[in-house]
């Protein structure tokens, strides 16, 4: 039987035997054992009865995106379809526009990560590494853009970029008011570089806290030598940042690939992803004339939601490392 | 003569964190502040549009009132959201806590017990979770895993429903962990970042100060509540407070829902955003509360 913690239970026993009698000793260490043996048999049982949740619906999907029609009122089928076929993947395939969705969203996702890294690495930077007056009232209120849910602006940003003009000098070259930014990805590069973007507070904060805990000799030893301010931050401190600028990049563009509430608010004829998975029952019922049959429907928009976040689970089984430790040694939280 | 144009390096620098902020303060004045002033005047007229752009048409209180008085579902759903978000936002830090617990001790797949119960933040964002939430075949399967699958191994919901009535317990907390044992799947997808935030917590506390609690006799539940739960506090006030943010900006949300739909689908472009501050308002003083409460009890090192 596996003692519950070995590295610790060696040191553990040698400071035990040094302050108690042996009987004691044993019942002590018989117990200690026991507790650990059942907490683990606990342990297993609540991660496989957790992980069995929590995969569920990726299961889901799974299953009922090879799944034939015939296999919904087959009372014997429950995960594993009798009748394998590619229907379903062929008519989500077509009816969201896949091909076309998947470039504009690679598209659409890649250069706002981008923009989301880059200016969130520079803002973080300069919070943390300068002292300037208005500093703590300005990170403030980058807590703020934080709270501030996006559907308190969403009217105002809507109408913003609907009638997009700077100082009135657009309306004065035209003579219209303003440029109409809506369906095009403008209104996307135009937050993200100005850290207005998707959680970009939270980016910030992360920057931030990881620059605040590199040690100060590193920029200083560089100053010294003569470089700059940027040669310094992006020569010495980038590549010590390279572990929070994954984290940011993975959580940036996770997010934005699935985000539905930008997309919406701003495209409405352009294809990306999440609309067009969205759109998808709309779309099969105006071209076949009638609405298929819930269960059905279920079944491809399954099949829809998989191919979508397939690129994710991708994504994620060779990045996962970088999400989880990212976080713990962020300091987030510290 | 150059002498009076030459900065001190101090000044240099201060310049250069103006420099390095740039981006963020400009976005931050035309693209946050700017709508936000714009927001709140708007829910205090009524928005016109026209050919041209848009007229305002001052109401004072006027959408205020109709949110609160006269629409028929704001107050309903905006309780009932503040209700849900109260009663759900202490499960999630439970099962968070239980979680980074479960997963912090050293057993073999712990990598992979990490990275499950990570996965959430990915699988359930954004469009995912609205096709999730609208998906026939995932609430009959939810529904039947409720009874069906656990009914066979006797622990359904109704066997523990009768087993912690006849238990003497008081009826709401009765209600609370049922409610609770029904909605575990809704819990564990809003837990994802605060099991990671409380690992890093518990990964901070050091292993000696165990060491001399087992010597002086200590059991392990005793060394959880005295040393665990006291230092991991102020990582817990971190979770709830993200945890509260985090449900009230989320677009499943159901009263962001109505706001959404209130602007876009009924073109009540002034009312939705009264009801939107309305909804910031309440949350924002409920946060308040919780953290004036929580925060005298979290414990901190001297430092």
């Amino acid at each position: 039987m596996p003692t519950p913690q070995p590295a610790q239970a060696g040191t553990l026993y040698g400071k035990m035997r040094r302050t108690m009698n042996s009987s004691r000793l044993l019942r002590k260490v018989t117990l200690f054992r026991l507790t650990g043996f059942v907490w683990a048999v606990f342990r297993y049982v609540t991660i496989i009865g957790l992980g069995y949740l929590i995969l569920h619906p990726l299961l889901l999907m799974l299953s009922s995106a090879f799944m034939h029609a015939s296999d919904l009122s087959d009372s014997t089928v429950v995960w594993i379809p009798k009748t394998f076929t590619l229907d379903n993947f062929k008519a989500a395939l077509y009816f969201m526009h896949y091909k076309e969705a998947f470039f504009n969203s690679l598209f659409l996702a890649v250069s706002t990560t981008l923009l989301h890294v880059c200016t969130c690495t520079f803002v973080g930077y300069g919070f943390a590494r300068f002292r300037f007056r208005g500093r703590n009232v300005l990170f403030a209120l980058v807590l703020l853009t934080l709270i501030v849910p996006p559907q308190a602006l969403m009217i105002p940003t809507f109408l913003h970029f609907r009638f997009f003009d700077f100082f009135g000098v657009i309306e004065m070259l035209t003579g219209k008011p303003g440029l109409n930014l809506l369906d095009t990805f403008w209104p996307f590069l135009l937050l993200s570089a100005t850290g207005m973007g998707y959680k970009n507070g939270l980016y910030i904060l992360i920057m931030r806290q990881f620059f605040r805990g590199l040690p100060g000799e590193l920029e200083e030893a560089a100053l010294v030598d003569g470089a700059g301010v940027f040669r310094t931050f992006y020569r010495i401190m980038l590549p010590n940042a390279v572990p929070a600028i994954v984290t940011i990049l993975l959580f940036s563009f996770v997010w934005q690939w699935n985000d539905y509430f930008f997309v919406n608010l701003f495209l409405e004829n352009m294809k990306v992803l999440p609309l067009t998975l969205d759109s998808m029952a709309t779309n099969i019922s105006t071209t076949i004339g009638y609405p298929l049959d819930p269960f059905r429907q279920s079944m491809i928009n399954n099949t829809g939601s998989l191919l979508v976040i397939l690129p994710l689970v991708i994504l994620y089984l060779f990045a996962q490392r970088y999400f989880i430790e990212g976080i713990e040694r962020s300091g987030l939280v510290g | 003569m150059r002498g009076r144009f030459r900065m001190t390096l101090a000044q240099k620098r201060r310049n250069s964190g103006y420099l390095f902020i740039l981006p963020w303060l400009i976005g931050f004045v035309f693209l946050f502040a700017y709508p936000l002033i714009q927001s709140i005047q708007f829910s205090f007229n009524r928005i016109i549009i026209t050919t041209g752009g848009y007229e305002l048409q001052f109401v004072g209180w006027g959408n205020y009132r109709e949110a609160l008085f006269v629409h028929a579902r704001y107050i309903r759903v905006l309780t009932g959201s503040i209700v849900q978000m109260v009663s759900d936002v202490p499960l999630i830090l439970i099962f968070s806590l239980f979680a980074a617990v479960l997963v912090n001790q050293k057993f073999r797949g712990r990598m992979f017990a990490r990275a499950l119960f990570f996965l959430p933040v990915i699988l359930t964002s954004g469009i995912i979770m609205k096709m999730l939430q609208q998906d026939w075949m995932t609430a009959i399967t939810q529904a039947g895993m409720g009874e069906n699958t656990f009914d066979s191994m006797g622990l359904s919901s109704v066997n523990l429903r009768r087993y912690l009535r006849e238990s003497g317990l008081n009826q709401d907390y009765v209600s609370y962990i049922l409610a609770a044992v029904d909605n575990i799947y809704g819990i564990i997808n809003q837990s994802g970042v605060q099991i990671l935030v409380l690992l890093a917590g518990l990964q901070s506390v050091s292993s000696s100060l165990y060491e001399a609690a087992y010597i002086e006799g200590a059991t392990r539940w005793e060394a959880f509540w005295k040393i665990t739960f006291p230092l991991v506090s102020p990582f817990l006030l971190a979770c709830a407070v993200y945890t509260t943010i985090d449900s009230f900006t989320a677009q499943s949300n159901e009263t962001m829902r109505l706001v959404h739909d209130t602007a876009f689908g009924q073109q009540q472009l002034a009312l939705s955003a009264a009801m939107a501050w309305i909804y910031f308002v309440a949350i924002m003083a409920v946060l308040g509360a919780v953290i004036a409460l929580v925060s005298r009890k979290v414990f901190y090192h001297e430092s």
